[in-house]
This record gives C-alpha cells, structure tokens and sequence, in this order.
C-alpha cells in the first residue's frame, strides 16, 4: 500500500510540476502575481511529494520489501543497513528519482530563499526548473519506475553488486548530483534572461552563489568517486579518463569557467552573453553526461545497470533542453545589451584567458569522449580514445592556465600591471623552483618534467599566498596592522586564495604519484620480503574469514623499515554470496601523504599468491586538494555579498537581524 | 589601444588559441588512439607490430596458463579465429574463461603472439564489452541469456 503511494505522489509532483512549468510564466508575460506567485509553492509541493516518493522507497529498501521489483532487483535481506539505504541510488531507477530529488530541492530552495528576486526573474526561473522537473519525472515514471510490483514476492534479494557496496558509493552520488543538479539553477536563470530579454549586474550577483555551490558540490563527488575508484577497484588508479569521468569533469571545467565569468559579469558588467552562454553550456554538459552515464552508449568501466532503450528518451530530453535554449540564445542573444570594453592586460583580461582556456579544455575531452561514438556511426571503426591522447591535449592546453593563476588575483581591474606583478611574484617562482629541485633530489632524479610539475604546484600555493600577503600589507605596515588588514580582508579572497592553493596540491600530488610511483608484481611465498618505497614488506599467509553477505580471503603483511616493524596490512578478495561476485579490497597504509597499496592475485601453488605493491609518493595531495578547493568554495558562500538575497535587505524584526548577523 | 585594437587582441589570442587546440587534437588522434579488433579482424588486417590496439573476444575455455607466476597466457577468440594473449600482472576479478574480455597492447615483431598491457573488465558480472558483443552477434555467435549487453 506505502508503496503505491510513494508511486501516486511522484504522478501529483508531475501535475504539480506541469503547472508550475506552465502558469508563472504566463503570470509573468500579464504581470499577474498570483499566476507568478503560484511558483513558490508549487515548487515546495513538488519538492515535498518527489522527497515523500523518496522516503517510500527508502523505506521499501530498508525492509528488505522483495515485492518491489527493484528492492529485490538491488538488495539483500542481510547487507548492512547502510548499504541498504545506499542501494536506494545504487541502480538505474532510484538514483534517476534521487536526480530528480535533488532537482526539486534546488527549485524549493530558490522559491524559499528568493525572496528579494524580482518577481518575473523569479517566476520564470522556477517555471524553467519545473520544466527540466517534468520531463524527468515522466522519464521515472515511464520507463524507470522504482515502484514496479513483483508478484508473487521472492523471499531473497539479488543483492547489490558488491562493488557498490562500500561507505564511498553510499556518498559519492548524492554529493555528485548536488554538483550536476546545482548548475540547473544557473540554467534556469539564463534561460530566465534570455526569456526576458534583459540581464544585469545583479543578475550575475544572483547566480554566482548558485554556482559556487553546485561547483563545491560537484568537485566533492568527483574527488570522492576518484577515491573510491582508487581503493574499492584494486587497481590503484585514481583517474582512468574514462567517459563516465569525463561526464562529470566537463560540467566541472565549464563550471569554473561560469563561476569565473561570472565574476567579471558582476564587478564589470561585462561578458554578460558570454556568462549567459557559458551557463546554459555548463548544464547542457551535466545532461549530457547523464545521457552517457545512463544510457550505455559508451564502453566505460564504471557504468551501471545501463539500458540503451532508456537512452533514447534521455536523448529526446537532452535535444530538447539543449537545441531549445541554444535556438532560444539565438534569438535572443543580441537584445542582451553587450558589456563594457577592457584592456587585454586586466583582471578581466585574466578572467577571459582563463574562460579561453577551460572551454578549450571542456572541448577537447568532449571531443576525445564523443569522438569513438561519432567514428563508429561514420565509418564502422571501433576506436578506443585513452589516457595518451587528453595527457597530450588537456594536459598540455591546461599548462598556461596554471602559469597564469595567480596573476588573476593580483591584476588590477580594468587596467593592469604585468610586469609589476611578475615582479610580486618572482619571489613565489623562486620558492616553487627551489623545492621543486629539492624533492627532485630527494627522489634520487627522475623525469626533469616531474621538477617543474612539483615547483609548478608549490608557486600555485605560493602565489596564492602572495596576493593575501600583498593585500594585508605584510611589510610594510606594522605586524599588528597587517593582521588586522588580514582578518578584514573579505571572504571571498580567502576563497579565492583556498581554492588556487587546492589547485597546487592537487597538481603536486598528480606529479608525485606520475612521475614517482613504483609498482611491483611478484609471486610471494609466506616468509618472502619486497621492498617497496623504502620499506620492506613481508607476506606472513592468508587466513578465511567472512563477513554478513561474504566469504574472504585475506593476506597478511608486516611492514618494516631499517629492520624495525612499523605496521602491518591485510589485503583480500571477498566472494560475495548472492552474485558469487569476487571483489579485491586492497590493502592500504598511509605514511604521511604517501601510501603503500597492496591488492592480492592469484593463488598459485601451495601457498604462493601473486601480489600487486604499489607505492604511491604524495599521492593523499591529490585528494587533499579537492578539500581545499571544497574549503574555497564554502568560505566564499558564506562572504556576506554573495549571500542569497544581499543586494537588498530584508525587513526583519531588530532581534533577528541582530542574531542573524553574527 | 582603442577601442577596436583591444578587441582586436582578443579575439585574436582567442583564435590563436584554439587554433592550436585544434592542431593538439588532430595531432593526439593520429598518435594516442587504438582500433579495436576481434581475432577474425587480425587475419584480414594488417596490424603492424609495435601499434597500440585493442583485442577483444571470449577467453577461450581451457586456455589460461600461469607462467612463472605472474605471467599468465590465454587465447581470445570470436569462434572464427584465435589469438594467443601474454599478460604479466593480476588479472581483474571477473576475468574468466568463456566471458568477455577487452585486452590492449601491441604485436612484437616476429611473433603472432599478443602481448597485453592492460585486461579490462568491468564491475558487473554479467558484463560483456559492448564492442564484443557486437562484433560477436554480427559473426552469428549466440550470446547466452547471462553473457548479453543489459
């Protein structure tokens, strides 16, 4: 019975959803405020019957209900409570009502929280929300629906593909479709403008904060999912350029590239259908990737109960949006008035080569993701694009762009001073070269490239740290007054600032790991040693163990360094019960910022069993970035001129606004 | 600079830029990517040694062999034709005989023999490489229930 009306409530959200899509917009064209206030609350009824289907199917996983054809499809009566929650997602059906959800959620938040939106901006943006709304609820409902009975109910589930079944993929979707999801909201304003013909400053102050979070949001998935790709497949790789990736990286480059137009947008009312555009390309890549993610077209590695039939009603929906908004940008583009003019050498100028160079970037993975689907329809020919071909693309095309970052910051706006920068930051190349020649030496040599990579990174943070020293006056005023300039300069510079400094120990930990890291394959009998990264490993046996819905095999290893045992490691293979799937759970330690990663092979003879070490130098950097960038982002949410709603202040009640302030 | 001569400067470093994207991008293609082929595929074309490429098939029953260890050999086959494949590391989890599997590496001159780099499988059990499966329906060879692209 709970189940059918967790179905019935996603058939009123599509109502519900129709007429949102349909009546403010309408309000909006005759200046009708109750059509355009319906918005608000129809995007919250939306928001409450998509998130009650939601819990109904919860509730269906977490009771091991096996008459639902996709709890018994995805579950198992004896797998962790978490795992069953997280089954929700886990498969095709319920992580499109989780998209969906999260899509509401955003439409609801701006009906909540946009209340000093003028009333037509906002009164279309929701219409526009709750058109992407209905389509997507008519595709849950007509050919993925999570409600689908089973009769007669069988007693046990087919479980969840063991692969999924860990604390990473409970999170990573959720925290990935926040990031895909969020940028709808930036669509929706464009499309908004665009149906309004007008935009101004204020528009981009209004969509800057939207921005940064889907951008915080989607950088979390996506660092989290190359985690758990990197300890969950046992293949110790972190980043396959692998389509699926790619889906959710393009989104994140023409993201950044938005969030940095955007700012241009707003201080210079310049770039302003550039912005417009580069909004509407940024969602159009989120849909995209949902196309690929979900239909299967392309041979991936990490995707999951796909079905190309599902495909082609993804595909309507994404001709739709797409071709609709950019025909709608055609038509409209040029009643946008166009911004104001700038020296090339300007912080606007640095904004522009960056947005040059991201789009370049978007570009050319797009063009390396697509290209094997458009050759095979072409010619016949089944082609594989792999890592070789974006290294030499992105990675090079990227390589300018890093040079530049911290010259954005430190540039003037409307006319800037390279050479007087350059000089600023001569001292941050100095520290880069210096430790990147001194980690070079400690690591015995190397590829010469592996040293400009590492002083590349270490002058990104250098940098960074420059512009903060620079605007608080370090050294030229007196230590108390530079601490007070600090702690006064404005959040969003402390943003900036994180989200550069990520972007170095990112970039560190990606040439570490390249250039540095060892990979050892051997056949260990118990009592053997390898060494590995400066410390000795020794296989001591395996011993069988199980778990709730699994059986393993597990190795163990002593580490020991200069004859003194440091720690230990168990590595295993698990055979999960219900598929009779094996899964490989490397074994992991970390040692600072670096790690040793042992994943088991084979068994071979009596005792023998072939093992994959790996040491991986500064690897954890790579990770560790995406936090600060995370950091950058969240720290310039909450600068008080891009909090929701800044540009005017409420009426409140004295008590409140006191309260709220601090 | 007027008006005009700064615009002028962008758009100019923008093309500029591009166009080097461009030149990037022709230039990867002709380098870093691999054909795909199955084992009746190598007869007719000609693959000169030392060209990445990427093998795929069913691994034929009976036919993984543990070398010295590590080493393992094993034959692709799409039923019209065989080719013996050497692969030295740990072999994915669901590498099996009679499955699907996608191998990538190069001929060595002199020798019929494959020697791979990388064997992909994937996540889900009843995977078979879209490729494969392809290639394999349109040779006639009958796919079992469990072996067919979900």
């Amino acid at each position: 019975m709970i189940i059918e009306l967790g179905h019935y409530a996603l058939v009123l959200a599509l109502a519900t959803a129709f007429v949102q899509a349909a009546l403010p917009i309408l309000g909006a064209r005759r200046n009708d405020r109750a059509l355009m206030e319906l918005a608000s609350s129809a995007a919250v009824a939306c928001f409450l019957l998509v998130a009650f289907a939601f819990a109904v199917l919860t509730f269906a996983y977490v009771t091991s209900d096996f008459s639902v054809r996709n709890v018994w499809e995805n579950s198992h009566s004896l797998k962790p409570l978490i795992y069953k929650i997280s089954g929700v997602w886990g498969n095709h059906e319920g992580s499109m009502l989780l998209w969906l959800l999260i899509l509401v959620f955003f439409s609801a938040l701006v009906a909540t929280f946009g209340r000093n939106l003028p009333e037509t901006l906002k009164a279309n943006v929701l219409a526009v929300q709750a058109w992407i709304a209905f389509a997507f609820t008519l595709f849950i409902l007509l050919t993925s629906n999570p409600f689908a009975r089973l009769i007669p109910a069988p007693g046990e589930g087919k479980d969840l593909n063991p692969i999924l079944q860990d604390v990473g993929l409970a999170i990573h979707p959720p925290l990935l479709y926040l990031g895909y999801v969020g940028f709808s909201v930036c669509f929706s304003f464009a499309i908004a403008a665009l149906i309004e013909g007008r935009i101004d400053a204020a528009w981009a102050r209004w969509v800057r904060p939207w921005t940064l979070a889907a951008w915080t949001f989607l950088t979390a998935g996506i660092s989290m999912g190359s985690y758990w790709a990197y300890y969950e497949l046992g293949w110790g790789g972190w980043w396959f350029w692998d389509p699926v990736e790619n889906a959710s990286f393009m989104p994140w480059l023409a993201g950044t590239a938005l969030l940095h137009s955007a700012l241009v947008m707003e201080k210079r009312e310049a770039l302003k259908i550039w912005t417009v555009l580069l909004a509407i390309m940024t969602f159009s890549l989120s849909l995209l990737g949902t196309f690929l993610v979900r239909s299967g077209v392309l041979t991936s590695v990490h995707a999951f109960a796909t079905d190309p039939t599902r495909g082609i009603f993804i595909l309507a929906i994404l001709v739709f949006f797409i071709g609709g908004a950019f025909s709608l940008f055609a038509f409209r583009a040029s009643r946008l008035k166009a911004g104001g003019i700038f020296a090339p050498i300007s912080r606007e100028g640095a904004l522009v080569f960056n947005n040059l160079i991201l789009t370049t970037a978007t570009a050319t993975v797009l063009t390396g993701t697509l290209y094997p689907l458009v050759l095979e329809a072409l010619t016949g020919d089944k082609i594989s694009v792999g890592p070789p071909f974006f290294n030499m693309t992105f990675g090079l095309l990227m390589l300018p762009l890093l040079f530049a970052v911290p010259f954005g910051p430190l540039l003037a706006w409307k006319r800037g001073d390279l050479i007087g920068v350059a000089q600023r930051l001569f001292a941050a190349v100095a520290v880069g070269l210096v430790v990147g020649s001194g980690y070079y030496y400690a690591m015995n040599g190397g590829p010469i490239l592996a040293l400009f990579g590492i002083a590349l990174g270490v002058y990104l943070i250098a940098g960074s740290l420059t512009d903060l020293a620079l605007r608080s006056g370090l050294g030229k005023v007196a230590g108390n007054v530079a601490w007070r300039r600090f702690s006064g300069l404005p959040r969003s510079a402390f943003g900036t600032a994180l989200a550069h400094i990520g972007l170095g120990i990112t970039l560190i930990g990606i040439v570490a790991v390249t250039a540095f890291e060892t990979e050892t394959v051997v056949e260990m009998k118990p009592g053997m040693t390898v060494d590995a990264g400066g410390y000795t490993l020794r296989f001591d046996g395996m011993r069988n163990g199980s778990g709730p819905n699994y059986s393993e095999e597990s190795g163990h290893f002593t580490i020991s360094s200069g004859g003194v045992v440091v720690t230990d490691i168990w590595s295993s293979k698990r055979l999960y019960q219900a598929r009779r799937m094996p899964t490989t759970e490397a074994g992991i330690r970390t040692f600072g910022l670096s790690q040793l990663y042992v994943s088991l092979g084979d068994q071979i003879s009596e005792g023998g069993i072939v093992v994959r070490i790996w040491w991986k130098p500064m690897i954890l950097c790579i990770w560790g970035g995406t936090l600060f960038m995370m950091a950058g982002g969240f720290v310039s949410l909450s600068d008080r001129r891009l909090r929701v709603g800044a540009p005017t202040r409420a009426k409140r009640p004295k008590t409140i606004a006191v309260g709220a302030a601090e | 600079m007027t008006r005009k001569q700064k615009r002028l400067a962008i758009i100019g470093g923008g093309v500029g830029f591009l166009t080097l994207a461009v030149l990037l991008v022709m230039f990867a293609f002709s380098q870093a990517i691999a054909y795909f082929y199955v084992p009746s595929d190598l007869a007719k074309a000609d693959v000169p040694p030392g060209t990445r490429i990427r093998l795929g098939g069913l691994v034929e029953a009976g036919s993984v062999k543990r070398g010295d260890g590590k080493t393992v050999t094993f034959t692709v086959t799409d039923t019209l034709g065989q080719v013996p494949v050497t692969y030295t590391g740990i072999l994915p989890d669901l590498f099996r005989e009679g499955q699907g599997v996608v191998t990538e590496g190069t001929f060595v001159a002199g020798s019929s023999v494959f020697v791979a780099d990388s064997v992909l499988a994937k996540h889900d059990e009843t995977y078979m490489p879209k490729d494969v499966a392809d290639r394999l329906k349109a040779q006639g060879v009958e796919l079992s229930g469990k072996e067919t692209v979900r």
